[in-house]
């Protein structure tokens, strides 16, 4: 009993295999020509997206320069390629018209209500404070979670408080949110009363963030002041 | 000749009409309703997301017939596949080309068109029966069709929801916006107060064709 007999087949399986070669062959040059075609235009809105971002927090900034924070406290330039190696912590670092320093921004992320919400906050070094933020992405209800872009209140907690310890491993007071209305303590967020969970998202994903990317920048202020 | 140039216009105004009104995607025959209920929270988003889809079935309807005599039957629905999620993708890459933003906002939903049953079923039940020419009409019908029941549901939303259209604000800063609407249950309310008016349409419709019977 041959394969025929218990799979009745009108179609012989090398018609099959060259229409799905064909086909896939088609399929393959349109899709390598759209990505081809649309490469640049792809880069660059993502460029301008991220200077749009990194200028909104540092308003001094008229231009960035993209920094990774190497597990070994050093810090280096990311080349064209992008690539960075692993365990490095990405920064911008935004440079006034004169090439100097205005502050470093980096980005920060912690669980929200809906979603993960991805922040992106700038430090400024002179006064060591977070002076602001900005939303990357988020899916925080309308009307409610996305109030930490509007509710004054909240915005009010900022600039925060930043400073290193002393040994410059940690930061002296870790960035807290507090209960709506008992904020007293210039590193404390003052969460939005019915949107107490993004609002400590937000405050919990700038200390992540904060602890772990500020002690390797710290002693690397020098090389960062000017524009290389 | 003319009279059969005649003919051949009507018929291709009867494949184009059958998406956008006869046979509606959304209205009529309520199909796709993830991507209706989810992105209409805009004006924007709606008619991004209906041109996008309207590309994606031009385009694999128009392939999918020019292939029709090649296809095995046995590996059709993989064929339909394979080159509905191509189109995809071109869209994928173009939307982001056009703008991040959008593309943040429409989310998954762009690669979701590739199960899309308008697309699919348009491949199997007309592009795979019928010439490029008529597939082409009959899947820029529908996918005008769904483009127009998208922007029914989104621009109501975002009037409602948050007091603009198409990001335009039209009330002034006192507008206390009705939240509900750009919220999943807001999509529910509008799809269901459409259906039921296009439901009364259609009773309207056949009783006064009953009372013109009975006049007879």
């Amino acid at each position: 009993m041959n394969s025929e007999a218990i799979l009745p087949q009108t179609t012989p399986a090398a018609a099959m295999i060259r229409t799905l070669g064909l086909l896939s062959a088609i399929c393959g040059l349109i899709i390598v020509a759209a990505y081809q075609l649309t490469y640049d235009a792809v880069q660059e809105n993502k460029r301008i997206a991220v200077e749009r971002a990194v200028f909104k927090v540092i308003p001094a900034a008229k231009s960035i320069v993209e920094y990774s924070a190497l597990p070994t406290g050093d810090v280096e330039i990311i080349g064209a390629g992008g690539a960075t190696p692993p365990g490095a912590l990405k920064f911008y670092a935004g440079y006034d018209e004169a090439g100097r320093l205005a502050g470093i921004a980096a980005e920060g992320a912690a669980k929200g209500y809906a979603d993960t919400v991805r922040i992106l906050f700038a430090y400024d070094l002179a006064t060591s404070s977070i002076p602001a933020f900005s939303v990357v992405a988020m899916r925080e209800t309308p009307g409610i979670g996305d109030k930490i872009l509007v509710d004054k209140d909240f915005l009010a907690s900022f600039p925060l408080e930043a400073k290193l310890s002393a040994d410059l491993k940690a930061l002296a007071n870790a960035i807290v949110t507090v209960k709506h209305g008992s904020k007293t303590k210039p590193w404390e967020v003052d969460a939005i009363s019915g949107a107490t969970i993004t609002s400590r998202a937000v405050g919990k994903a700038i200390n992540d963030a904060a602890q772990a990317l500020l002690p390797r920048v710290a002693p690397n202020l020098d090389k960062l002041k000017e524009k290389s | 000749m003319s009279q059969q140039a005649g003919k051949m216009s009507a018929r291709n105004w009867d494949e184009l009409m059958e998406g956008i009104w006869r046979q509606n995607p959304v209205f009529v025959m309520v199909l796709g309703m993830c991507p209706v209920l989810a992105v209409t929270v805009s004006g924007v988003n709606a008619l991004s997301m209906g041109l996008a889809t309207a590309f994606v079935l031009v385009c694999s309807c128009g392939l999918v017939s020019l292939l029709r005599k090649l296809i095995p039957k046995e590996v059709r629905i993989a064929t339909y596949i394979v080159i509905i999620a191509t189109f995809v993708t071109v869209v994928d890459y173009v939307i982001q080309a056009v703008s991040l933003a959008l593309y943040d906002a429409l989310g998954a939903f762009i690669q979701l068109i590739v199960v899309n049953c308008i697309i699919l079923g348009r491949a199997e039940a007309h592009a795979s029966k019928n010439p490029p020419m008529a597939a082409m009409t009959n899947a820029l019908g529908m996918g005008v069709g769904f483009t127009i029941g998208l922007l029914a549901l989104g621009t109501v939303r975002e009037i409602l929801g948050a007091g603009s259209l198409f990001g335009v604000s039209l009330f002034g800063a006192d507008f206390q916006p009705w939240v509900i609407m750009v919220l999943p249950p807001g999509g529910f309310f509008v799809l269901g107060t459409w259906l039921l008016f296009f439901a009364a349409l259609e009773r309207r419709k056949q009783r006064k064709l009953a009372e013109a019977t009975q006049n007879a």
